[in-house]
C-alpha cells in the first residue's frame, strides 16, 4: 500500500462546494420558518430612554418584537459569557439584549421575527428607540487617559485587566548596560474577520419535546452549546443540538459566542417556531469579533557582540465593549508568552493592559495574539540589525536559539519542545537570492525611482492548543483536549467521529489520510464526520491551528486501540499469540509466519459476528479516545518580503515572497500550502491594507467592503514555498500545525521590507496599513 | 442587505420605457443594476418601480462612421474594453473600460448606467470629457444632447432629466498623430478610481499641436487640467510635469484612504505619466 500520508490528494469536499451543493446556514429550510432582524444601537454609547415596539408590531405579517423587557420576563440567564478569567478580571456582565445601555454601534437592542426577512427588516427600520447619546471612546490608547468616557462602571478608568509576564528587574538591568538599543511605539491595527459567510443561524424549538436543534456557523458547536444552554439560554445542556453545516471560514470569528445567535433561540422558545437569522455584511462587520487593536511601546537591549540582553514590550489592548469568548487569552498568554520568538533572551518583561473601548469586541483572529507578538519581535530585530550593523540576517542568526539547546525553557513560561531555526532561514535567502537582491537595492537607491526592499521574519508560535491542566491554571474555563471516535464498520470500511469542526480546513481529507495510512486501507474507505453535538461526542473544535496536532492525534490514538483489539481477534482466529501479531498494510500476521494473516475485514467481521470470538473481549470494533497534548506545538520558519516602493506616490508593490515554514511532517501538502496562501493573504492584508477605522464618536468608518480593504488576487502574488521538517517530538504523527502561521509571519516581513526600501529617507517606522498616502507622507517628512 | 419592497417592470423599447417613466412617479431605470441594486440593498434607493431596460438590443453596440464612434448607453464594460471599432478609433475609451471592476462588473455594467450614476471614481467620466464626447438623451417631447463636460453635474448628479434615458455616447476618433492613455490609482477596497487620469496629446512633426489632461477621482466631477502650455512644446519630460502640476481641485474629496490633499498629489502624478504615455503613443 502507498503512503497517503504525505501525499497531496484532491480534498473530498471540493466537489459539493464547487458545484453549488454544499448546504450552508443560510440555505436550510425548516418548516414553518420565521425570519428574524435585529435592531442595533446607531450609537457607540447611550443609554435607553425607551422603546416603542408598537409600530413595527403593527406590521402585518410581524410575528413578535423582543426587547431587554422579554430576556428578563423568559427568566432566562440572558448573558453572554466570557470563557477565560484572569486574575482581577473586570466582568462586567454582557446582557443578551441591552436592557439600558448600549456600549457600541451594533449593540443589539431588540428584535424582529416576521414571515419573511425583508418584512422583518422593514419593521426592524420601524422599532423606535429613544436614546441619549453619551460620549463614546473607540481609541485604546484615548480610553485609558484621565475622565475618558466609562464603559462600564466596574471597570473604573476603563482597564479590564493588568497582567505581566517575566521578570522587571533583569530587563531593567540588560538596558542599563546595554550597548545597543532600540525602541519602537507601534499600532497593531484592528481587523475584521470577513469570513466569507456571515454569521448565521436557524434556530427550531419544539415545545412538544423540549428540545431545539440549532444550526449555525460554529467552529465548536460543543462550546456553543455549553455557553448557549448554560449562559444564556438557560435549557438542558442535552435538549439542544447544535449542527454546523458547511461553515464557510471563520478564522477565529466563529469561535466565540455572540448574542444574536442567543437572541434566535430565544425568538424560537417563544414562537415554538423556527426561526432564521443571517448577519448582513455590515452586521458582521459591526459585530463580528474584531482581530488586534494594541498600542504598544516596546525596546530591545542588545551587548556589543549583538546579542540580546534584554527586551520590554508594554502593551495597551483593546477588548471592545465586553469581554468575548477567549478575549482575556489573547492578549496576554498567546502574546506575552511568544516574546522570546525564535531567540536566546535571557531577559523579557511583558505588561499588558487590557482596555474597554465603545467598539466591538475583540477576540482571537487568525494568529491571535501571536502576530501581534511577531510583529513586536521582528519589527525589532530589523532595528536591531541596523542599529548594530549587523544587517537582518547576522542579528537574527547571532540570536537564534541553538539547535542542541532543545527542549529550551523561555523566559515567558512557554517552553519549546524543538527546533532548528538557521536551515530555514538558509533556504529562504537561497530562494531569494539574497546578494543579488542587496546589489540590485543598491543601484536603485544609486539611480533613485523606485525602492527595492527586503524584509525579514523569522517567527515562532505556539500552537496545537493546548495542554489541558496548563490552560486551566492560566484561567480558561475550558480544556483544550480533542475527541475522536473511530469506527470500524463489518466491511472495514471506517467512520471517524472527530470532535474537531472543520470550516473550510479539509478535515474530511486529511483526517482520512490518517486513518488510511494507519490502517493501511484506502482513504475512500472513511468517512469524517464533524460539527453535530447530537452526533459526536464532546470535542473542543477547531481553532488555533490544533485540528492536526490534537484532533489528529485523537484520531492515531483510537486506531491504535483498534489495532490492538484486532490484534487480539485475530490471535484467536490464527490460534497464535496476540504479542506475535503485528499489523501492516491492512493485515494482521503472525510475527515470522507471512501466510498466516488475516485482513482488517475478516477481523472487523467477526468483531461483529462474535460467532468465533475471545470469551474475554466485547463485541464491535471502535474506539473513542480523548487526546490531551503534552505541550504546545512549536512551528516556526523565516519568510523574506521583497517590496518595490514608488516614493513619488507612496504606493508599494509586492515583488518576491518567500515562506520556509517547519509545521512538521505534512499530512497533506497541497493542503498546507492553501493553507498558507490564506495566512499570507490575510497577513500581507493587514500590512498594507485591512484597517478597521472607528471615528472619534465610534461610528464604524470602514463598515463596508468599499472601506476596507480585504486582499484580492490581483493584489497578490505568486507566493515561493518551501519547507524544512522538525516533527513534532509529543505527538503521534509529529505535526506541529499550519493554519495561521501565514498570518503569524507576514505582517512583519512587509513592514520591515518597506522600511528597508525606505532607509536612505531616515524611516525606521510607518504603523501598518502602509497605505500609499502614509508612505507618501514619510517620505516627504 | 435587503431591499425595501419595489414593483418590477420590463420594458421592450426604448418608447416603453419612456412611457414607464411617465407612468411611475420615482421610478428608476436598471441598467447592469451593478450600482442601482448595491444602493437599494443599503437602502439608500428605494424606488417604488424599477423598469428594467437591460434587453433593449436598440441601445447596445459599437460603430464608427465619418470620423466618430458611437457606443450605446446599454453597451456593457466588457465589450467596450474588447471592441475592434474602438481599438482602432477609439482605443482609451477601451482601455478605461479594462480597469473597471472585476470580469463580473464588466459583464454586467454598462456605459450608460456608470456615467447615469456618476460616482465620482468611476472609470469612464473623465474619458469622455477628455475626448470631448457628447452624451445623447431621449425623452418623450424628442432628443437632445449635451457635452460630457456639462454632462456630470456634481457627486452622482447628472445631466439626466427625469422623463429621459440615455440612448449613445458619441466621441470624435483619434486621429492620427494623437496618442490617448488612462491609468488609474486604484481604491484597494471598492476598486474605484481614487484618481483616473486621462491624457491625450497629438504631434505633428516632432511638435505637439494639441493636449488634454482630465482627472477623475479627485473631486466631484472629472477635473480638466490646462495643459496648453505643452502645445508648441517636444513634450519633454520637464514640460509634461509643469503642465501636470496645474491640477487644482477646490474642494477635493477624501476618505480614509486618500485625504483630498494627497489626491491632488497622485492626480499631478498620474496625469503626468497619463501625458508620457500618451507622448509616447502618439
Ligand atoms: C463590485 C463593483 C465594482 C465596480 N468597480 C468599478 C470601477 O472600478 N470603475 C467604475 O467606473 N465602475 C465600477 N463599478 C460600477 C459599474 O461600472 C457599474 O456597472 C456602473 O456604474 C453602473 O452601470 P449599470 O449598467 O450597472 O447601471 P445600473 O446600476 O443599472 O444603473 C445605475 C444608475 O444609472 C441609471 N441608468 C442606467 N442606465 C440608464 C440609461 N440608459 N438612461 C438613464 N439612466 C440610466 C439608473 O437608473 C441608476 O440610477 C463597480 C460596480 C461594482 C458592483
Amino acid at each position: 500500500m502507498a503512503r497517503v500520508l504525505g501525499t497531496s490528494i484532491k480534498r473530498r469536499e471540493d466537489p459539493a462546494l464547487i458545484t453549488g451543493r454544499g448546504k450552508y446556514t443560510d440555505d436550510l429550510k425548516a418548516e414553518g420558518m420565521a425570519h428574524a432582524a435585529i435592531v442595533r444601537s446607531p450609537y457607540a454609547h447611550a443609554r435607553i430612554r425607551g422603546i416603542d415596539t408598537s409600530g413595527a408590531e403593527a406590521l402585518p405579517g410581524v410575528l413578535a418584537v423582543l426587547t431587554a423587557r422579554d430576556v428578563a420576563a423568559a427568566g432566562i440567564p440572558g448573558v453572554v459569557p466570557v470563557g477565560w478569567l484572569l486574575p482581577d478580571l473586570k466582568t462586567p456582565a454582557h446582557p443578551m439584549i441591552a436592557a439600558d445601555t448600549v456600549r457600541h454601534v451594533g449593540d443589539a437592542v431588540a428584535v424582529v421575527v416576521a414571515e419573511d426577512r425583508y418584512l422583518a427588516r422593514d419593521a426592524a427600520d420601524r422599532v423606535a428607540v429613544d436614546y441619549e447619546p453619551l460620549d463614546a471612546v473607540a481609541d485604546v490608547v484615548a480610553a485609558l487617559e484621565d475622565g475618558a468616557p466609562a464603559v462600564h462602571e466596574e471597570a473604573p478608568g476603563n482597564v479590564a485587566f493588568d497582567w505581566e509576564i517575566g521578570e522587571r528587574e533583569p530587563v531593567d538591568t540588560a538596558f542599563a548596560s546595554a550597548a545597543h538599543t532600540v525602541e519602537l511605539d507601534l499600532r497593531n491595527n484592528r481587523l475584521i474577520p470577513h469570513a466569507i459567510e456571515p454569521r448565521a443561524v436557524l434556530a427550531s424549538f419544539d415545545s412538544s419535546t423540549g428540545e431545539m436543534t440549532i444550526h449555525m456557523t460554529s467552529q465548536n458547536p460543543h462550546v456553543h452549546r455549553l455557553l448557549m444552554t448554560l449562559a444564556s439560554l438557560g435549557m438542558p445542556e442535552h435538549k439542544v443540538r447544535i449542527v454546523a453545516p458547511e461553515v464557510g471560514g471563520g478564522f477565529g470569528s466563529k469561535i466565540h459566542h455572540y448574542a444574536d445567535e442567543a437572541i434566535v433561540g430565544l425568538c424560537s422558545m417563544k414562537l415554538d417556531r423556527p426561526v432564521k437569522w443571517t448577519a448582513t455584511r455590515t452586521e458582521t462587520n459591526l459585530t463580528d469579533a474584531h482581530g488586534r487593536d494594541h498600542s504598544t511601546r516596546c525596546a530591545l537591549a542588545l551587548d556589543a557582540d549583538g546579542r540580546i540582553t534584554g527586551l520590554r514590550v508594554d502593551t495597551a489592548a483593546a477588548m471592545g465593549a465586553y469581554l468575548s469568548t477567549f478575549a482575556p487569552a489573547v492578549p496576554t498568554y498567546l502574546y506575552g508568552t511568544l516574546m522570546s520568538g525564535q531567540y536566546d533572551i535571557p531577559a523579557i518583561h511583558c505588561h499588558v493592559t487590557g482596555v474597554f473601548t465603545h467598539t466591538a469586541p475583540v477576540d482571537a483572529y487568525r494568529g491571535a495574539g501571536r502576530p501581534e507578538a511577531t510583529y513586536v519581535v521582528e519589527r525589532l530585530m530589523h532595528l536591531a540589525g541596523e542599529a548594530t550593523g549587523l544587517g537582518p540576517v547576522e542579528v537574527r542568526r547571532r540570536n537564534f536559539v541553538s539547535p542542541d539547546a532543545f527542549p529550551y525553557q523561555t523566559q515567558v513560561a512557554l517552553a519549546y519542545d524543538s527546533g532548528n531555526y538557521g536551515p530555514a532561514m538558509d533556504r529562504a535567502l537561497e530562494m531569494i537570492g539574497y546578494d543579488d537582491l542587496r546589489s540590485q537595492q543598491a543601484s536603485r537607491r544609486d539611480n533613485g525611482g523606485k525602492q527595492i526592499g527586503i524584509g525579514f521574519s523569522s517567527y515562532i508560535e505556539a500552537c496545537g492548543l493546548a495542554p489541558s491542566a496548563v490552560v486551566g491554571s492560566l484561567g480558561a474555563q475550558a480544556g483544550q483536549w480533542e475527541s475522536a471516535d473511530v469506527r470500524v464498520h463489518p466491511t472495514a470500511s471506517v467512520t471517524v467521529y472527530t470532535g474537531s469542526s472543520s470550516h473550510g480546513q479539509g478535515h474530511e481529507t486529511t483526517f482520512s489520510q490518517i486513518v488510511a495510512d494507519k490502517l493501511g486501507i484506502d482513504p475512500e474507505a472513511v468517512e469524517v464526520i464533524h460539527g453535530d453535538t447530537d452526533l459526536v461526542q464532546f470535542g473542543m473544535g477547531t481553532y488555533g491551528s490544533r485540528s492536526a496536532a490534537v484532533g489528529g492525534s485523537a484520531i492515531v490514538k483510537s486506531v491504535e486501540k483498534i489495532i490492538e483489539k484486532g490484534k487480539k481477534i485475530a490471535a484467536h482466529l490464527l490460534e497464535a499469540s496476540a504479542e506475535d501479531l503485528e499489523y501492516e498494510d491492512g493485515s494482521f500476521r503472525v510475527a515470522g509466519s507471512p501466510d498466516r494473516a488475516l485482513a482488517l475485514g475478516d477481523v472487523a467481521l467477526q468483531a461483529y459476528l462474535a460467532h468465533n470470538y475471545p470469551d474475554d473481549l466485547e463485541p464491535g470494533l471502535s474506539a473513542t479516545s480523548f487526546y490531551d497534548p503534552a505541550n504546545f506545538t512549536y512551528p516556526f520558519g523565516t519568510h523574506v518580503c521583497v517590496v518595490e516602493v514608488d516614493t513619488e506616490t507612496g504606493s508599494i508593490d509586492l515583488l518576491r515572497y518567500a515562506a520556509v515554514d517547519d509545521v512538521g511532517n505534512v499530512i497533506n501538502p497541497m493542503i498546507v500550502d492553501g493553507q498558507l496562501h490564506g495566512g499570507l493573504a490575510q497577513g500581507i492584508g493587514q500590512a498594507l491594507w485591512e484597517n478597521a477605522v472607528y471615528d472619534e464618536s465610534g461610528q464604524l468608518v470602514s463598515g463596508s467592503l468599499m472601506d476596507y480593504a480585504v486582499p484580492k488576487i490581483h493584489n497578490l502574488i505568486p507566493f515561493e514555498l518551501d519547507r524544512t521538517t522538525t516533527p513534532c517530538p509529543h505527538n503521534p504523527l509529529g505535526v506541529k500545525g499550519v493554519g495561521e502561521a501565514g498570518a503569524i509571519a507576514s505582517p512583519a516581513a512587509v513592514v520591515n521590507a518597506v522600511v528597508d526600501a525606505l532607509a536612505p529617507y531616515g524611516i525606521s517606522h510607518i504603523d501598518m496599513p502602509l497605505t500609499p498616502e502614509k508612505v507618501w507622507r514619510a517620505v516627504n517628512a | 442587505m435587503y431591499p425595501a419592497q419595489f414593483d418590477y417592470r420590463r420594458a421592450g423599447s426604448v418608447d416603453e420605457a419612456l412611457s414607464l417613466l411617465q407612468e411611475n412617479e420615482d421610478a428608476k431605470l436598471m441598467a447592469g443594476g451593478h450600482s442601482l441594486i448595491p444602493m437599494m440593498k443599503l437602502r439608500l434607493a428605494q424606488p417604488p418601480v424599477v423598469i428594467d431596460i437591460g434587453r433593449l438590443d436598440e441601445l447596445k453596440g459599437i460603430s464608427e462612421a465619418n470620423g466618430s464612434v458611437r457606443v450605446g448607453s446599454l453597451t456593457t464594460h466588457a465589450d467596450i474594453a474588447a471592441s475592434d471599432v474602438l481599438a482602432a478609433h477609439c482605443p482609451v475609451l477601451a482601455e478605461a473600460a479594462g480597469h473597471i471592476g472585476d470580469a463580473q462588473v464588466r459583464n454586467r455594467g454598462t456605459i450608460g448606467g456608470n456615467i447615469a450614476h456618476a460616482d465620482p471614481g468611476s472609470d469612464i467620466p473623465p474619458v469622455l470629457v477628455l475626448l470631448g464626447a457628447s452624451v445623447h438623451l431621449q425623452s418623450p417631447s424628442g432628443t437632445r444632447s449635451v457635452a460630457a463636460g456639462d454632462f456630470f453635474q456634481d457627486l452622482l448628479m447628472t445631466d439626466v432629466g427625469e422623463d429621459e434615458i440615455l440612448t449613445h455616447v458619441e466621441a470624435p476618433a483619434l486621429g492620427a498623430g494623437t496618442g490617448a492613455a488612462y491609468l488609474k490609482f486604484e481604491h484597494p477596497a471598492s476598486g474605484y478610481a481614487v484618481v483616473g487620469a486621462a491624457a491625450a496629446v497629438t504631434v505633428q512633426g516632432g511638435r505637439c499641436t494639441g493636449a488634454g489632461l482630465v482627472v477623475g477621482g479627485v473631486s466631484a466631477t472629472p477635473t480638466t487640467v490646462d495643459v496648453s502650455s505643452l502645445v508648441g512644446t517636444d513634450l519633454s519630460d520637464d514640460a509634461i510635469a509643469a503642465a501636470a502640476s496645474g491640477l487644482d481641485a477646490e474642494d477635493p474629496i477624501g476618505d480614509i484612504f486618500a485625504s483630498g490633499d494627497y489626491r491632488v498629489h497622485v492626480g499631478k502624478v498620474y496625469g503626468k505619466r497619463a501625458l508620457a504615455a500618451a507622448r509616447d503613443r502618439a
